[in-house]
């Protein structure tokens, strides 16, 4: 399965429209926060944009810290997330090893790239791909 | 449609704040028209600009974060310019920051004791002391602020003032997340005034999308967003930018130079967007929520030692700071603009202001209307390092000179002789000498900006010297541009945004205006602005329209001064009859 890569940062010009378009189209929300791709400059816009979203870790090192269950690996990498079973703990945004999972602080649930790819027509400067796993994407 | 406007009210002077609900959604739609309903609700008409009861406003309009291109944020205040009321618009982030900050509008009231920073976001308002910064210029205050609460990297929008904003000059800017800014009418003095050396807005919260429209609205999304990015309409923004405009303007002898001595130079190529887009750029940037990226950044590189070693700046350009810092000054080196315009910027001063004061007080000393010894340095065009001088001398107020000098090119001219070549209309003229229609445009402009009517363009129809003709081009462009500003878009996004569309946007995101209500909001909005304007001290006939721009030769010929006068008498009569159709029912009585 493939995957969403920001694999074109360098181009990024900081317009939002990928955060933008997630959170509207996946999670029915108007915010720069409740998106799965959150982008953000390091220490001023003059020093470019970084993208944190989901290196579908493969395994996820999010999932077992779950009590519940309720984020199970995903075939190809990353995690699919079972709301219904979610007791809201927050440890698997914790457990991200690059914070990529938003944990929301209305709906107490995590926010997460789900590798869509809903985003990736919404960059104007095609940033971002969808694309096969490569060696390097997992941690093995 | 019922949910009512929710505005931050901070007084700086108790420390405290509140949360404050307008039910005016339907009157004054947002952006522009909220800036002047808040205004007249806090403001006291009557007192001096800088008086601590005075508001800073910042408003944002409804469909800010749902659409591209709607990213400006309105800045409204008593300007110290002029005394009257005065808008100036913003991008960066800092219209998306206030959406998800979760409010319309920021009020700031009141006068800190000491230099402070207001931060805040949905859950959150700091007021912090920051009189450490005292004197610190835009880059290294931006450094600082950054590691202030409310910290969310990414997700907030800082704006700032340098030294000029603080030493209340009066074309003090405040800067917008270091490549944009509230220019022109003096916002920066404003802060200045309130001590308020930044604001700090994080866009921390989420927000519902219209109910049970979501369809439609993603559907009117999906339909701009195309328009945008597919049609070309906004292409040009995102190519060469606003310098594209250089070699047009120069070859149409409409582009001002040598404080418009001239209005063309073959030496355009070595300042036009094209060399700058060869040579020096670096990349674009956005604002938040255009994917546009109209922003374009340059390298200015410098070297400092005798071997090859070398510093490196980055530095924004447009097509004004070029005019302002490049033709006006007669600088034709594209690395001599930007050492220019990272002046201006460090310091916190509006570059085509400082550019237009500085060109007079070139010509002033070439003429010997004023010394060297009021100048301090040899101004001369074309001399980067002498301008680069005068700028700290103006941000500084290093003597009487640069005192008066910073409350206009026009003032320092009435103290000191010149007032002929003073390039003043209203304010510091902005970069087109395309004839008569501008020139008034500028001159009576509720911004006394180009971006009021767009008369330069009706200046080069063939109908340019038809004075009804005239005025209703820049009526109806004034109505449409009013409307675009209170939804809060950006004016480069025209051509994606027609009325229609606008007026789809609004409803599909649950605003149902019909397209007479959307009318009569905005013509209500107009005669508010324009009233307000003249109750705040605005009297179109002792606007002056020095003789500088009589003598301009432009593809047309020479100024027809007899046009451009009765032009001006009759456009001030439309402004005085629209400024009539508002009434007062809170601060401004009627006089």
């Amino acid at each position: 399965m493939k995957i969403l890569k920001p694999s074109n940062m360098k181009r990024c010009i900081g317009c939002y429209s990928c955060s933008l378009a997630c959170a509207r189209n996946v999670h029915k929300s108007l915010s720069w926060k409740r998106s799965g791709i959150r982008i953000h400059s390091s220490g001023g816009i003059s020093t470019g944009y970084e993208a944190t979203v989901c290196l579908a870790c493969d395994p996820p090192p999010c999932a077992p810290v779950c009590p519940t269950e309720a984020l199970r690996p995903r075939k190809g990498g990353g995690v699919i997330f079972k709301e219904k079973l979610c007791i809201h703990c927050g440890e698997c945004a914790t457990a991200c090893p690059v914070e990529a999972i938003y944990f929301d602080p209305v709906k107490k649930i995590p926010v997460f790239c789900i590798h869509c790819g809903r985003c990736v027509s919404f960059c104007p400067h095609d940033c971002l791909e969808m694309a096969e796993p490569s060696k390097e994407d997992g941690n093995e | 449609m019922n949910s009512m406007f929710k505005v931050l009210v901070v007084d700086l002077s108790r420390k405290k704040s509140k949360v404050e609900y307008f039910d005016t959604r339907k009157t004054w739609i947002g952006g522009s028209g909220l800036a002047a309903g808040l205004f007249e609700h806090f403001a006291d008409f009557d007192a001096d600009p800088f008086h601590p009861d005075q508001p800073l406003i910042l408003a944002i309009g409804p469909l800010t974060g749902l659409f591209p291109l709607m990213s400006k944020t309105i800045m409204s205040f008593m300007s110290p310019y002029n005394g009257q009321y005065a808008e100036s618009h913003g991008g960066g982030r800092s219209a998306l920051a206030l959406r998800f900050a979760g409010y319309d509008a920021l009020v700031v009231t009141g006068r800190a004791r000491k230099l402070t920073c207001l931060g805040f976001g949905s859950q959150e308002i700091n007021i912090q002391d920051v009189h450490y910064l005292k004197g610190m210029d835009i880059f290294r205050t931006g450094k600082v602020l950054r590691g202030l609460k409310p910290r969310n990297p990414g997700h907030r929008s800082i704006l700032r003032i340098g030294p000029a904003g603080e030493n209340r000059i009066s074309y003090a800017c405040v800067n917008v997340d270091t490549y944009r800014h509230f220019g022109r009418m003096g916002g920066g003095a404003v802060m200045g005034a309130k001590n308020l050396k930044g604001i700090i807005i994080s866009g921390d919260s989420t927000q519902d999308l219209p109910h049970g429209r979501i369809k439609e609205y993603n559907k009117v999304y999906r339909e701009i967003y195309s328009t945008v990015t597919e049609s070309g309409a906004v292409r040009k923004y995102h190519n060469l930018g606003t310098p594209e405009n250089l070699i047009p303007l120069n070859e149409l002898r409409a582009l001002p130079w040598r404080n418009l001595q001239s209005t063309h130079d073959p030496e355009i190529e070595s300042i036009s967007g094209e060399k700058f887009a060869d040579d020096l750029l670096l990349r674009q940037v956005a604002c938040a929520g255009c994917p546009v990226g109209c922003i374009h950044i340059g390298l200015l590189r410098e070297r400092f030692g005798h071997e090859h070693e070398y510093l490196y700046r980055q530095v924004s350009y447009d097509y004004e700071p070029i005019f302002g810092m490049g033709s006006m000054l007669g600088i034709t080196s594209a690395p001599g603009v930007l050492t220019l315009l990272e002046e201006v910027e460090k310091l916190g001063l509006d570059a085509i202001s400082a550019g237009v004061a500085l060109a007079w007080a070139t010509e002033a000393l070439e003429k010997g209307v004023v010394g060297i010894d009021q100048t301090i340095v040899d101004l001369q065009f074309g001399n980067v390092q002498a301008y680069v001088q005068a700028l700290t001398h103006l941000a500084g107020q290093d003597n009487e000179f640069y005192l008066e000098l910073g409350k206009g090119a026009l003032v320092a001219a009435e103290k000191y002789g010149g007032e002929d070549f003073a390039c003043v209309l209203g304010q510091e003229m902005a970069g087109y000498a395309t004839g008569e229609n501008y020139f008034v445009s500028q001159a009576l402009g509720f911004r006394h900006s180009h971006l009021d009517t767009g008369a330069y363009s009706f200046d080069q129809e063939e109908q340019a010297r038809d004075i009804h003709k005239s005025i209703d081009y820049m009526q109806s462009q004034e109505i449409y541009r009013i409307l675009m500003c209170s939804v809060a878009g950006c004016l480069f996004g025209r051509k994606a945004y027609p009325k229609e569309t606008i007026l789809k946007a609004l409803n599909s995101t649950g605003l149902d205006y019909s397209e007479q209500e959307l009318d009569q909001a905005v013509q209500a909005i107009q005669a508010h602005r324009w009233a307000i304007k003249f109750r705040t001290g605005f009297n179109p006939d002792e606007i002056k329209i020095p003789g500088r721009f009589l003598e301009v030769e432009t593809w047309k010929g020479r100024t027809d001064p007899d046009y451009l006068f009765k032009l001006k008498e009759k456009y001030q009569e439309v402004l005085r009859t629209l400024a009539e159709k508002h009434v007062f029912t809170t601060n401004g009585d009627q006089e």
